[in-house]
């Protein structure tokens, strides 16, 4: 059974066709780094997953039971979520706040409710220590580092009990101190099972975690090695079409 | 920072310098609190000029007097932290007032008075809500369109005639306006040294424990802050922040016409050009008390500080017997010294600046 797995998905913005027939699974626990030149169709694959816009062709499912997502909602409520390149954090908010943010823990009754602030800093502190990461639950976003905030957004996705992933470019712009972290990261959740889609132009980070490979040219699936079957130079080849396929 | 070099290791909090704040650094690091001792410094070096200061007499005129202004910052406030600004509250005041006014001229009860009054505000309030959330546009322009639409329409309804000839009701507005507790009468049973607070303090201080409480405990208050620190990123977690800015707006002009009464009520009548220029008053109680232009900052209390303050500053250079002329001066100076302390507190040096000007004087 595929956390994921998607048949002959294509998409066209009027006559232009951003995805080609595109076939893809995702098994449980599995890291596959997404990779692709600028406009290769990346973000639009990402986007059609996690329920931005549907596909105009193919069939999405979701352990093995067919899905039409119309809204994101509608796939965050099938256990997918994204973690976006520039992260959705309020830097203005704490770590727990923002892990919390639009499904707030509350205590009391009716219109009386009010926010159950110990409960959220200490699940956020339980979800910070799973995955072994130096955020406090009390410390504002602002002054935070790149990997933590990196681990805030994957505690969101924690929080949800995600099954699947999907994660835009999250080393682009960190140091190399914090993108050691963020692999991590990666890591801790897939040994609890969370199937993850990696989006990446950084090559060494694709290859240190990830399980599997695609490679997206031109709208169309290019290549699906394992990574240990595969090369840095091939996937770069692959890449930039010097290889055709593989 | 006491760590083992030696080993080549560091913990991650040494090196990035980040220690959980305690609940004292977090007190220095807040701007109503600086607000909050400018203003006790401010109110003690008076005193000690002018005895009279510190009457109980001078303090409920005083607190009476910012009231209004510390009421509508408290929704200003609001405003400010979804990362907006409303100028239409002073034109929202003008309207309340010539409405109810209307209706009490006309010899209807106080309630409907009110009720139409505080009607009209929120009517204005909506609009701009509207305008701001769901459609999407600009709340310095949608605002300032309702700043002269509302005025306009309080000038229309009044026939520009000042209304005073309230009707059967009128004793009843006036008990409103005009309400003090404690009483400050000789047979009051509290002691003569306490204020009698007027009716105008008793309901900010209601509305800033309310707004307050909101801010900090409520689902409501904490969206607030996530529209204004990151307005894509509250969407997108499923924050639904057209709601929350409509309903910023319309707080913030139940806040005016709030006012609007208290006043009408206080001077038993209406004119329209009731709170003509308020709004940059209220803005900036609203900001000298820490609300961030930018969005996602802002507090209660620091509201009814920041109108405290200016009050405070306009009375002290009244007894001094300064030209009143000059309170311009003195409130413009102390709204970018306050926003300055407030960059301060977030991180900004303004030591390192004037080091690095002075460097670049030298040529280096």
């Amino acid at each position: 059974m595929s956390v994921l797995r998607l048949r002959g998905v294509t998409k066209s913005f009027g006559a232009i066709h951003a995805l080609t027939g595109v076939d893809l699974t995702v098994e449980r626990g599995e890291a596959l780094g997404l990779m692709g030149d600028n406009g290769a169709g990346k973000s639009t694959l990402i986007k059609i997953i996690a329920g931005n816009f549907p596909p105009s062709a193919g069939e999405i499912a979701i352990d093995d039971e067919t899905v039409h997502f119309a809204r994101p909602l509608e796939a965050r409520q099938k256990g997918i979520e994204i973690v976006y390149q520039d992260l959705a954090l309020c830097d203005n908010l704490t770590a727990a706040d923002n892990v919390f943010l639009g499904r707030e823990l509350k205590t009391g009754w009716g219109p009386f409710a009010v926010l159950d602030k110990p409960a959220m800093i200490a699940r956020s502190g339980q979800l910070f220590e799973e995955l072994k990461s130096e955020t406090r639950p009390r410390d504002l976003v602002r002054k935070m580092s790149g990997g933590q905030r990196q681990a805030v957004a994957i505690a969101r996705t924690r929080l949800s009990q995600a099954r699947l992933v999907l994660m835009d470019e999250p080393t682009a712009a960190i140091s190399v101190r914090q993108v050691a972290e963020v692999l991590n990261l990666i890591r801790r959740m897939k040994a609890q099972g969370v199937a993850i889609i990696l989006v990446s132009h950084r090559m060494p980070d694709v290859f240190e975690v990830c399980d599997r490979i695609v490679v997206v040219r031109r709208g169309a699936k290019v290549a699906d090695k394992l990574t240990a079957s595969t090369s840095p130079e091939e996937i770069t080849g692959l890449i930039t079409g010097a290889i055709h396929a593989a | 920072m006491p760590h083992d070099t030696a080993a080549g290791h560091a913990k991650i909090s040494d090196v990035t310098g980040i220690a959980e704040r305690t609940f004292g650094q977090k007190i220095l690091a807040s701007q109503p609190f600086w607000v909050t001792l400018a203003l006790l410094v401010l109110s003690v070096a008076i005193s000690l000029y002018q005895p009279s200061f510190l009457t109980s007499q001078n303090i409920a005129n005083i607190t009476r007097n910012f009231a209004p202004i510390g009421i509508m910052a408290l929704g200003m406030t609001c405003v400010i932290i979804t990362g907006g600004i409303d100028l239409s509250v002073g034109s929202i005041m003008g309207l309340v007032a010539i409405v109810a006014g209307l209706v009490l001229t006309a010899g209807h009860s106080w309630v409907l008075a009110f009720g139409l009054g505080l009607a009209a505000g929120l009517a204005c309030g909506a609009v701009n809500g509207f305008f701001v959330a769901y459609v999407g546009m600009s709340s310095f322009v949608v605002t300032l369109g309702m700043m002269s639409i509302a005025r306009s329409f309080a000038v229309v309804l009044s026939g520009n005639q000042m209304l005073y000839q309230f009707g059967p009701d009128a004793p009843i507005v006036k008990a409103i306006g005009q309400g003090k507790f404690p009483s400050g009468q000789p047979d009051s049973i509290f002691p003569s040294w306490i204020p009698p607070f007027s009716s105008h303090f008793w309901t900010m201080v209601l509305l800033a424990l309310i707004v307050g409480y909101v801010l900090n405990f409520k689902t409501w208050g904490k969206h607030l802050y996530a529209v204004g620190g990151n307005e894509p990123a509250a969407r997108m977690t499923g924050v639904n922040v057209d709601r929350i800015k409509f309903q910023a707006y319309l707080f913030s002009a139940f806040c005016a016409s709030v006012a609007s009464l208290l006043i009408l009520g206080y001077s038993g009548s209406a004119i329209n050009a009731m709170g003509q220029s308020y709004e940059l008053r209220v803005i900036a109680a609203a900001v000298i008390g820490g609300a961030n232009l930018m969005g996602g900052a802002g507090t209660a209390y620091g509201a009814v500080v920041g109108a405290a303050l200016l009050e405070v500053i306009r009375n002290a250079l009244l007894m001094a017997g300064i030209d009143s002329n000059w309170q311009g001066a003195f409130v413009g100076a102390f709204i970018i010294l306050a926003v300055l302390i407030g960059m301060e507190t977030r991180g900004f040096s303004l030591k390192d600046l004037m080091r690095q000007m002075f460097q670049f004087g030298k040529g280096r």
